[in-house]
């Protein structure tokens, strides 16, 4: 008996180490990132973060509710669209801007949502494909977007009037700033019964019906806080490129966002933002010689499904040392 | 009048080139459980191997017609043997991600050694010119790729519904354990069934070339455009993916006659009212 309250007693003794461990990390990961435009090119760094937190929304979806969707760049770059349009053509506040493009990417995912939770799995993800590809056509042709052209010169402005977001520093600190808010909301969000009831429809979604949740309302609210925080990621690199393009709102986008939470681990909260960090650094890279990317992305992309599936995070996860750690 | 008819032959044909990759992929789909997103690739690998064999083989069309769809479909058996198999037990999205990197990695490859423009094909001597049919001018090539297409989805129909080898491909699909247990080679059937499927696309791919120009990313557009024809048909049944590819492609043809700014995305938008009216697609079964 003393035996086992002592073995209790040690487990939750790891327990507490395990998670001052974990608290450990976030304050060192989140000073690094203070600290990062330093050492690192700022525009480089913001574009990290973008696609971080665009990652992290699509994960929302894909890795807590199960439905994989190939249209994301449509509020991806219909909230740079909007975003872009408002701050130019209206001359409101960046702050204002962005939360136009937010209020349009959640006003598509309620339109995109609406069709595509009407079928399952794989015709889920075509659905999505096809209807982020007939918004694509929209931005080739609507006026408003520029077509080939797309908004251009986009000025960054003055955050609430005061704030000058010309400056790169203060810029920087404004994308992180959002970026951690964006987490933070995903984070409270998984974590709330409401997310509790996504995993469930996720793990057997005939049960979640039989135990009387409305698994349709349920799966549309979370493609709608998906796509409002990838409005959100579009958003601000809107403002942090100071243009919005085709390229944001074509399928490539859309594959893109896959790959970054694929290859960081499907449902895990900071795999997606690995997984954008490496995309993204790979690009960087890339950028300079004329090796297509796409190459490296299909192989990275056949990799991952044959070789990984859960992800660099997430196979740390299931490693000795993550259990360790508590993960 | 005259634009009327025009249109209508260019639906009449890309609904031909939807029919055949929409009822390659329900193919596969019906046996493997696979969506294959790498089908576009494929068409363009037709395509193009009909391009390089004449390039430097000086082997004309007809042969390509028969060879390129055999180097595809060899080439997507190994893909399959060494690969896809391994996925047959997960989730079917990580058959889409699968092909959808490997079609990354084939275009990508394709437009590294051959940039992005297209290259001219030209149809074979025999079918080159066009014959007045008093309402209209048809190009010979084109009547012949409406009335070659249609044979070749007939064929496949046949093929499944109506030989031996058909009845084991559709009793694969209720039940590949019982069959097995039967005595057919399942894992060989399934090889089989992915290589039909990518040797369909090629020969659609060798059809396309004369047709629009030989292009790395002929295939991506279309596969899109192509998955929204398969939800608006279901996969549960083969006739359904023609007849919807068919009916897509001059619905298409006419919208670009009386409203040509939505002819991009006319297909979306009948995919779309149709989940509204009948979720399961047209011919669709499961629900």
């Amino acid at each position: 008996m003393a035996e086992l309250s002592e073995k209790m007693a040690t487990n939750v003794q790891t327990e507490r180490n395990a998670s001052a461990v974990q608290i450990g990390l976030l304050v060192v990961a989140v000073g690094c990132l203070a600290a990062a435009p330093l050492f690192l090119y700022p525009i480089f760094l913001m574009k990290l973060l973008c696609f971080a937190l665009f990652a992290c929304a699509f994960n929302l979806l894909l890795g807590y509710t199960g439905l994989l969707s190939f249209g994301h760049a449509t509020f991806f770059g219909g909230a740079a669209y909007f975003t872009a349009h408002a701050v130019k053509e209206w001359g409101v506040t960046p702050e204002i801007g962005i939360l136009i493009g937010v209020a349009g990417a959640s006003l598509l995912g309620l339109v995109v949502g609406f069709f595509a939770i009407r079928r399952q799995g794989i015709y889920f993800a075509m659905i999505t494909l096809a209807l982020g590809q007939m918004f694509y056509f929209f931005c080739l042709q609507a006026g408003f977007t520029h077509g080939e052209d797309g908004i251009q010169s986009v000025p960054r402005g003055h955050l609430f009037g005061v704030i000058d977001l010309n400056q790169p520093t203060n810029m920087y600190y404004f994308v992180l700033a959002v970026f951690l808010i964006g987490i933070a909301i995903i984070w409270r969000f998984i974590n709330s019964p409401f997310g509790m009831i996504l995993k469930s429809i996720r793990e057997n979604e005939q049960r979640a019906i039989s135990l009387g949740y409305s698994v349709r309302n349920y799966k549309l609210g979370a493609f709608v806080m998906s796509a409002a925080l990838t409005g959100l990621a579009g958003g601000v690199k809107a403002l942090v490129f100071q243009f919005a393009t085709l390229t944001d709102v074509g399928w490539q986008m859309s594959g893109e966002v896959i790959l970054m939470t694929l290859l960081g681990g499907i449902g895990t909260l900071i795999g997606p933002i690995v997984g954008a960090g490496l995309v993204v650094t790979l690009q960087n890279y890339l950028a300079t010689s004329d090796f297509p990317v796409t190459i490296i992305t299909g192989i990275v992309f056949m990799a991952c499904v044959l070789l990984f599936r859960r992800g660099i995070v997430g196979e740390f996860y299931a490693s000795k040392l993550g259990k360790k750690l508590g993960f | 009048m005259q634009a009327l008819f025009g249109q209508l032959l260019i639906g009449l044909i890309n609904g031909s080139f939807y029919a055949l990759l929409s009822l390659g992929l329900a193919v596969i789909f019906g046996l493997l459980r696979v969506i294959n997103f790498a089908h576009g690739a494929q068409y363009m690998l037709g395509a193009f191997v009909a391009f390089l064999l004449l390039q430097y083989a000086g082997i004309g069309y007809w042969a390509a017609l028969i060879v390129a769809p055999v180097i595809v479909g060899l080439l997507g058996a190994v893909i399959e043997r060494t690969m896809l198999s391994r996925l047959y037990n997960l989730d079917p999205l990580y058959g889409l991600l699968f092909t959808f990197g490997l079609a990354l990695t084939i275009e990508g490859t394709f437009r590294y050694l051959y940039g992005a423009s297209g290259q001219p094909y030209a149809p074979p001597p025999l079918l080159s010119g066009g014959t007045n049919l008093g309402f209209m001018f048809l190009p010979n090539y084109r009547g012949w790729v409406v009335v070659v297409s249609l044979l070749a989805c007939l064929g496949t129909w046949l093929l499944i519904e109506k030989t031996k080898l058909g009845s084991y491909l559709r009793a694969a699909t209720e039940n590949p354990v019982l069959v097995q247990a039967f005595g057919v080679n399942v894992p060989l059937l399934l090889t089989f069934t992915y290589a039909l499927g990518a040797g369909l696309a090629a020969f659609a791919g060798v059809l396309a070339a004369p047709v629009y120009q030989v292009s790395p990313l002929m295939g991506t557009n279309l596969i899109i455009v192509v998955f929204a024809v398969v939800v608006v048909g279901g996969m549960g049944s083969i006739m359904g993916a023609i007849l919807t590819g068919y009916m897509l492609g001059i619905a298409e043809g006419l919208t670009k006659v009386f409203y040509p700014e939505a002819s991009n995305i006319v297909i979306f938008v009948i995919m779309a009212i149709v989940l509204l009216l009948r979720p399961a697609g047209l011919f669709g079964r499961d629900a």
